[in-house]
């Protein structure tokens, strides 16, 4: 089963190398990893979305808390959660196909973000669902390029997952 | 006395001066500072360029003493062997590049031991990083999977805080192997000192709230268990809970089998003591691991070593499983009643629990049971009065040191023999490579343990393949007029893979044949150290008396019936009811 796991570690060089070289060394399969920044400069918020049954997601997460830069782990799959991804299209596009293009764009309520001589790229957020959806949907017109960030997610409600209630604050 | 060229003397009383008005120092100076007030007095390390401002300090220093290897390997072996044997951190110390890498192998021994060591490597300058400079390699890169936590500085206000953190990291939780790189130039350029600083570790935590339920549970298991089986690792070592190991045991009558890292942490002398489990365990441990309907396992890591098929492996039994890595319960064997926490910690709360109940488990037939096994199989090999045998020269080693020396082991059938034939009673004297199974350990180990305690009997026990891995510290030992007592166990074979060819690979020898070997007795003398060679079993006593009385290092080349194997022997993956050679 896929878990999500949202992670907060600690802004410095070659905590991204730790984590990556757990996963690989202990073979775990990671889906999607994302990272940015957070409200606090310090400190990052890893999104990582990673496959197997309980006693691997266990092992996961005890493994990651062993990493000294790892401040705060919570596998929110089961939690009421928000989560995004996006992706960049370049699909072909002749001027004759585009109106058709355009639809599906508007049906995903993505947006078209640059247009060539016989492309255009298109960007779209939303959950796992809907950019395969809309990937799927582009493909008969020839998809030439796709990036996609990796899901990000995070739980609903006022408990903030840094450990502090956001009332507190 | 001519003075000194007015330029010079100028330069010495600015230096001076700016020393005393703002108290600041060169990160080399800061380095040995550092590690003064962390108690360190002896480190192990080889020069070389990156590190050359640290060894200029070295040279100025008066209170820490730097031990010369002739490899970085044998510097951090011996580290190791010094943290062992004492408990304390050992700290070696090696250049960039080649320096460096040479202190892979006893990282990650001592990584898969949870020893705690720290290990400072040379770097090369800020600007010339990422440059594939001369004598530069990615060690941090290199040592990330090996190592509790890895430091690369990059600015000398940072250096203070840095030893600080790696020494609490190394020596803390689950203790094991930190690596502080150092750019040279780091070295030379100063800052203020003040120390201890602030430890700035928010991912960095330690268990130390042990869950009472759990304690709860463990001890009613306990009371109601039919045929308990105490299982005893290294963590209950690094704990220093062999006092509360023995009062459990001894408290209940439970009988206790130990893991090879776990050897020392309950005595051997002990009726409860069935030896160790596992792949080389006595036949009795591994019968009652196969039977318990609860095992203990105490600062354990339920290594494949001893569990052989983790399918069938203590199936019949309820397992607590104490240890201070969370990551630990669960990984191998599920835990039914799972305990986190610093063993002896945990063991105390235990006794307190225990202590309090009048009940006791009735134990006698489980007890019988276990005696009839250790009757019917003891350890045994067949005796020779033509050939010396290697278990008779380690039974002559426990007889003339009296079972209280320290014995550092190499790796192979002389390591297994020695776990097996080598009577313990007290923790941090069994010195051998646990989960990586260094070849080349034993003897620069030998080195840290006899520099950590002058005026004990040290032994180093060798296969003669093991012997040659690092044989150049000879010279470190002559250097240092260490009385080091090495016993090689000379089988002209790297028996252990030879058995396993003999047993798994129809007898086909492939490259374990040892011809072309040295003279070990002038090999010893080479280095001015005394060489015996003894080929007759009557010799073996009045050779090991000969170096035991001696303050000599001794080399002893025991010429070894070269057709004797391991037995017991649980073959790889196979059960652990699955024994050969009972």
């Amino acid at each position: 089963m896929k878990h999500t796991l949202t992670v907060l570690v600690e802004n410095k060089p070659g905590v991204l190398t730790r984590i990556a070289g757990l996963f690989a060394r202990r073979g775990y399969n990671i889906e999607s990893l994302a990272v940015g920044r957070t409200e606090n400069p310090a400190i990052s918020r890893m999104t990582i979305v990673v496959e197997g049954d309980d006693r691997v997601i266990e092992q996961v997460g005890k493994q990651l808390y062993k990493l000294i830069e790892v401040i705060k782990l919570t596998d929110i799959t089961n939690d009421e959660h928000v989560d995004r991804e996006m992706i960049l299209i370049k699909v072909n596009a002749d001027p004759a196909i585009r109106g058709e293009i355009m639809q599906i764009v508007e049906i995903f309520r993505a947006r078209i973000v640059d247009i060539g001589r016989n492309s255009l790229i298109i960007e779209a957020t939303g959950d796992e669902g809907k950019i395969n959806a809309i990937e799927s949907a582009l493909r008969p017109f020839g998809i030439k390029e796709v990036v996609r960030t990796g899901k990000i997610a995070m739980a609903r409600g006022a408990k903030s997952k840094n450990g502090r209630n956001q009332e507190a604050l | 006395m001519t003075s000194l060229p007015l330029k010079q003397r100028e330069k010495m009383l600015h230096e001076v001066s700016q020393e005393l008005h703002t108290n600041e120092f060169t990160g080399a100076e800061i380095l040995l500072k550092a590690l003064e007030a962390e108690g360190v007095k002896v480190i192990f390390g080889y020069p070389g360029g990156a590190v050359l401002p640290i060894y200029d300090a070295l040279y100025k220093n008066k209170n820490i003493t730097h031990i010369l290897t002739r490899h970085e390997q044998g510097a951090v072996h011996a580290a190791d062997g010094y943290a062992r044997s004492t408990g304390k951190p050992g700290v070696c110390i090696a250049t960039s590049g080649p320096g460096a890498t040479n202190l892979v192998t006893g990282i990650a021994n001592a990584y898969m031991d949870s020893i705690p060591l720290v290990a400072i490597t040379g770097q090369v300058a800020l600007a010339a990083l990422g440059r594939d400079s001369f004598q530069e390699a990615d060690i941090t890169g290199i040592t990330t999977p090996i190592t509790k936590y890895s430091y690369l500085v990059k600015d000398v206000k940072d250096l203070a805080r840095v030893v600080h953190e790696a020494f609490h990291i190394a020596t803390t939780g689950r203790p094991g192997p930190v690596l502080i790189d150092i750019p040279k130039d780091i070295t030379t350029k100063k800052a203020s000192f003040n120390y201890p600083p602030e430890l700035d570790l928010q991912g960095y935590r330690i268990n130390n709230v042990i869950n009472a339920t759990q304690i709860g549970k463990a001890a009613q298991a306990m009371l109601e268990a039919k045929q308990p089986l105490i299982f005893v690792g290294g963590g209950a070592v690094a704990s220093g809970a062999a006092e509360e190991v023995t009062s459990l045991a001894q408290m209940l009558s439970f009988p206790v089998t130990y893991s090879l890292m776990g050897k020392g942490a309950f005595t051997d002398n002990d009726e409860l003591c069935l030896g160790m489990v596992g792949m080389h365990g006595t036949v009795s441990a591994n019968y009652a691991m196969w039977e318990a309907d609860l095992v203990i396992g105490i600062g354990v890591r339920f290594d494949d070593r001893v569990t052989g098929d983790l399918s069938t492996f203590a199936k019949n039994a309820t397992v607590i499983h104490i240890d201070i890595d969370p990551a630990e319960l669960g990984k191998n064997v599920y835990a039914h009643i799972p305990i986190a926490g610093d063993v002896k910690q945990v063991l105390r709360e235990l006794l307190k629990v225990l202590k309090a109940k009048s009940v006791k488990p009735d134990l006698k037939p489980w007890l019988e049971k276990i005696a009839g096994w250790k009757k019917e199989f003891p350890l045994r090999y067949e005796k020779s009065d033509r050939l010396i045998k290697p278990q008779f020269v380690i039974q002559q080693i426990y007889e003339v040191t009296k079972g209280e020396a320290f014995i550092c082991t190499e790796v192979g059938q002389h390591q297994m023999w020695t776990a097996q034939y080598y009577a313990l009673s007290e923790p941090r004297r069994f010195i051998s490579s646990g989960g990586l199974g260094t070849m080349g350990f034993g003897l620069p180990a030998a080195m840290g343990v006899q520099i950590a305690h002058p005026d004990k009997i040290v032994f180093n026990i060798a296969g003669d393949g093991s012997i040659q891995m690092n044989s150049q510290e000879f010279a470190t030992i002559a250097q240092n007029k260490l009385p080091i007592n090495v016993a090689i166990l000379n089988n002209h074979n790297l028996g252990m893979v030879r058995q396993w060819q003999e047993l798994f690979f129809e007898e086909r020898y492939s490259h374990t044949n040892m011809s072309g070997q040295p003279d070990f007795v002038k090999l010893a003398e080479a280095y001015g150290l005394k060489g015996l060679r003894i080929t007759r079993p009557e010799d073996v006593r009045p050779a090991l008396e000969e170096a035991v009385a001696s303050p000599s290092c001794y080399i002893l080349d025991f010429h070894v019936d070269d057709t004797e194997n391991v037995f017991p022997m649980v073959p790889a993956g196979a059960s652990i009811n699955n024994i050969l050679g009972r």
